[in-house]
């Protein structure tokens, strides 16, 4: 789910016929090769890709696909899995997944590496997978024609059986492919008209459920092995500080530690188990050069930004002559608007067990990216990449944190000085205090509006670190991340001049990473509260300003079913002493239309309670309808979780936050009402992992507004409002 | 060395009496269901059941569960109640990433035990202690009323 790469939504990519390759598999069986186009891909049209891919039909009817993508919670592994079952007629449980191992083979053939992010796994999927089932199945009706000397259009196949119409004989996929495996490639392949779908569009229970109710799912953390020791460890506080010293001999005494291991930027206590490592992590004291971020903090942060975003910066968008536009109008407003570092917070606190040999490391660990795993563990090593094992798992959330490889580096460099393996588990604190943090963005954002308060100029400036001119160098071009500015660059409003310009500011010393619904979540919550000022600056209803501007159908659609199906307008009740308010958003990202309308209630103590969501995406077909709506329930509450409470500050170089006393996130009382609605559609399927968490965000804001009169214009939420 | 009843077995394992039990299940008995959140009982993904009540493992040392019955989530499903839990979570398809479910599940089914018709209110309250960063909130108290009409 978890960033965002450049791409089109429909590219003349998405229409090209998919490279599939036939091979006997080892062992037995059919082997199909094909492409998983990556974000990138999606837009390069013709280019040669190599297969990433790879379905494996066996004597058993089992079918396995081996893939790059991994499961983190998204439903990518049943929605893929439906889409296979779908064209080549088998039930959906005959369809195993396993963890691709990393390889160039699995690679994104455009960026290079292995990525599940960017919300587009399904948007690649949803073609490929499709025409490798389709010809698998044509395979098999092929083979079974060849053996029994019949037309192939007296045959079908259905619940992985091939049956002669009007005949008696059947035979399973199992015993056909063999024969399938010396076949030619079919010619042509005919998808299934949508309209004959069984398992695709219908809402599909999780392949991986079972597990995860019974304990039995393994994540990273869960790893095991024989003689494995276990080790916690503590970071310098300060970024970029150096471990000055410990006291090796107080933690030793600890029963249970086994070693102390010093490392320039952190010290890691290594023990029969967790409890023994933690106290000894304690008792070994650390004491720290600090170095230059000793006296850093969130002021000087956001002061830094400040100055540096006051020029101009690189042109990411310019329509019309925004400059001469802006002194046409009758009206002119500005506002800044400024977005806090923010923790990812994964379930699973950050972990990664290494075993390094002289001739190779094996490194078990769940991740977004085996293949940047693999290299940046063999460079600590000091091996070759085809000398490290990755052994992927299943991820307790990744939301981009997962995305990154500093901790797999810590891991391998705390494991040379280890003999056998070691399990590097951090705290809860370490993981608060040592992330790598959504950048803080600051945005400087002006129109002007003719009589009537519709804008004729919009000027967007966009500050803030590029986590793609880091994480995918090429994509940062002429001074622009991509990233950065999705979601302010193609507006859905008919404004006649924008320019939006995009300044790239990196904090001082903070580590920064993508985070669950990258910049069109910082850009939704500048340009849909920015909007929101205009109408009300315009007197007019939120919903009219916004419709009236909108450019597309589709985005009109969603705009007009949320506020339907949310009751905007009807009168809202507030409970005595409290005022109440609804605020509503919409935006196209990740190739999905989406709107939501927030419904909010603020106390006399002015606390935010979020009384209901209403939420209506067209995501394309929908693959796997009771995915869709799971991924918009939990991105919803993401969104809301950051934008009341969400906040990394820093004081003396320090992060102040530690655990979730602190790093408040949403609970089951705090929960509002969230009504999700999907729109029919033949299209492409969207992204879906994403776009709820950048709707809520700015819906949430308004609402507040609404209820109060308050414009928010910083996040979080917290601590702002006053009483009126 | 401690022995503490574990699933219906005395088990013992050699480690301080001070040791958490989230450790002593984790890293001493290699029960890996229970799992590790925050460390200091805010998060809810490492509750256990002692003598049926929902507890924090994770502040709760081997010395304070002696001699009591502990339950985790790799044999909840053998009674009744744990087993129509997990049936309404799969059921209602609630788990995404799925590491905080085991803990959902544990305070689901102390909630269960002791009521078995529980309103949204009793929801939230038996609840508020579990986080889940996919936030499967509203399907956990969908599941919740959906395992207590199958045990009515």
């Amino acid at each position: 789910m978890q960033m965002t790469l450049p791409r089109t939504d429909s590219g003349p990519g998405l229409n090209r016929r998919t490279f599939l390759k036939l091979s006997a598999a080892t062992g037995g069986g059919l082997l199909i090769e094909l492409t998983l186009p990556g974000a990138r891909a999606l837009a390069a049209d013709g280019a040669a890709l190599a297969p990433n891919a790879f379905i494996r039909i066996g004597r058993d009817g089992v079918v396995t696909l081996v893939m790059h993508k991994v499961e983190m919670g998204q439903g990518t592994y049943t929605a893929i899995s439906q889409l296979i079952a779908e064209e080549l007629e088998v039930p959906l449980d005959s369809v195993k997944l396993e963890h691709a191992p990393p390889d160039p083979r699995y690679a994104d053939p455009i960026i290079g590496a292995q990525v599940t992010g960017g919300s587009t796994s399904i948007r690649g999927a949803w073609k490929p997978m499709r025409e490798a089932g389709a010809t698998a199945r044509m395979l098999m009706i092929q083979a079974a024609a060849k053996k029994w000397a019949v037309a192939p259009s007296r045959l079908t196949a259905r619940d992985g059986v091939v049956m002669e119409t009007g005949g008696t004989r059947r035979a399973g996929y199992g015993e056909l492919v063999d024969v399938a495996a010396t076949l030619p490639v079919p010619a042509t392949v005919t998808l299934k008209d949508p309209r004959d779908f069984r398992l695709v569009g219908t809402p599909t229970r999780r392949i991986d459920a079972r597990g995860k109710v019974d304990g039995s799912a393994r994540f990273g953390i869960d790893v095991a092995l024989p003689g494995m020791k276990i080790a916690t460890v503590a970071a310098s506080p300060v970024f970029g500080g150096t471990l000055a010293g410990v006291d090796e001999a107080a933690a030793l005494k600890v029963k249970g530690v086994r070693q102390v291991v010093k490392l320039d930027h952190a010290v890691a206590v290594v023990a029969d188990h967790m409890w023994a490592a933690k106290q000894g992590l304690a008792a070994c004291k650390p004491r720290w050069n600090d170095g230059a971020h000793a006296k850093l903090d969130s002021a000087a942060i956001f002061a830094h930004l400040e100055k540096s975003s006051a020029g101009p910066g690189a042109i990411a968008h310019k329509a019309g002559d925004a400059a001469a536009a802006m002194q046409s109008g009758t009206r002119h407003f500005e506002a800044v608007y400024r977005q806090p570092m923010l923790a990812h917070l994964t379930m699973e606190p950050i972990n990664c067990t290494v075993d390094v040999k002289a001739d190779g490391v094996d490194v078990w660990v769940g991740t977004q990216v085996p293949g940047i795993a693999q290299a940046v563990a063999a460079q600590t090593a000091g091996v070759k990449p085809e000398q490290v094992r990755i052994h992927n798992h299943l991820l307790g959330g990744g939301f981009g944190r997962r995305l990154e490889v500093d901790f797999i580096a810590q891991a391998v460099a705390i494991g040379k000085q280890v003999r056998g393996p070691v399990k590097v588990v951090w705290s809860r604190e370490e993981d608060v205090q040592h992330d790598m943090y959504r950048p803080p963005y600051l945005d400087r954002i002006a129109a002007t509006v003719d009589a009537k308060g519709m804008p004729l100029a919009w000027t967007h400036r966009i500050a803030g670190a590029s986590i793609m001119a880091r994480f995918f160098p090429p994509a940062f071009k002429d001074g622009v991340d991509p990233d950065a500015v999705d979601g302010a660059v193609e507006l859905p409003y008919a404004i006649p001049a924008v320019q939006v310009e995009y300044q790239r500011v990196e904090p001082p010393a903070v580590p920064t990473a993508f985070w669950r619904g990258v910049g069109p979540t910082r850009n939704g919550f500048v340009v849909e509260g920015f909007i929101d000022e205009l109408a009300a600056a315009a007197g007019q209803d939120a919903v009219a300003y916004r419709r009236a501007l909108i450019k597309d159908a589709r985005t009109r659609h969603v705009l007009d079913l949320a506020a339907e199906k949310s009751g905007w307008g009807t009168p809202l009740k507030a409970a005595a002493g409290t005022r109440a308010g609804r605020g509503v958003a919409v935006m196209h990202v990740f190739g999905s239309y989406i709107a939501q309308v927030a419904e909010v209630e603020v106390n006399a103590d002015n606390e935010v309670r979020v009384r209901r969501v209403t939420c209506v995406i067209d995501c394309g077909f929908a693959v796997n309808p009771l995915s869709v709506t799971a991924q918009m329930e939990g991105g919803i509450v993401f969104g809301l979780s950051a934008a009341l409470w969400g906040e990394i500050t820093l004081a003396d170089g320090r992060v102040q936050q530690s655990n979730f006393h602190d790093a408040r996130v949403m609970r089951m009382n705090e929960m509002p009402h969230i009504a999700v609605h999907i729109v029919s559609s033949a299209e492409a399927p969207g992204g879906v992992g994403e776009p709820g968490t950048s709707l809520a965000i700015p819906a949430l804001a308004n609402a507040v507004f609404a209820a109060t009169g308050q414009r928010i214009r910083t996040l979080p939420i917290a601590g702002q409002l006053t009483t009126a | 060395m401690a022995t503490i009843n574990l699933n219906g077995r005395d088990v013992s394992v050699d480690m301080p009496d001070d040791t958490p039990l989230l450790w002593a299940l984790r890293d001493g008995l290699n029960m890996t269901g229970t799992k590790f959140g925050c460390g200091i009982a805010m998060c809810g993904a490492c509750t256990v059941h002692v003598d049926g009540q929902a507890t924090r493992s994770c502040v709760t040392p081997l010395s304070a569960v002696k001699g009591k019955k502990i339950t985790t989530i790799e044999s909840v499903g053998e009674a009744k109640v744990g087993a129509a839990v997990q049936a309404a979570w799969q059921k209602l398809d609630v788990v995404q990433c799925g590491y905080c479910q085991s803990g959902q599940i544990m305070s689901a089914t102390a909630l269960l035990a002791s009521n078995p018709k529980p309103s949204d209110a009793d929801i939230d309250a038996a609840m508020s202690g579990n986080v889940c960063r996919c936030a499967t909130y509203v399907r956990i108290r969908a599941a919740i009323h959906e395992a207590a009409k199958t045990l009515a």
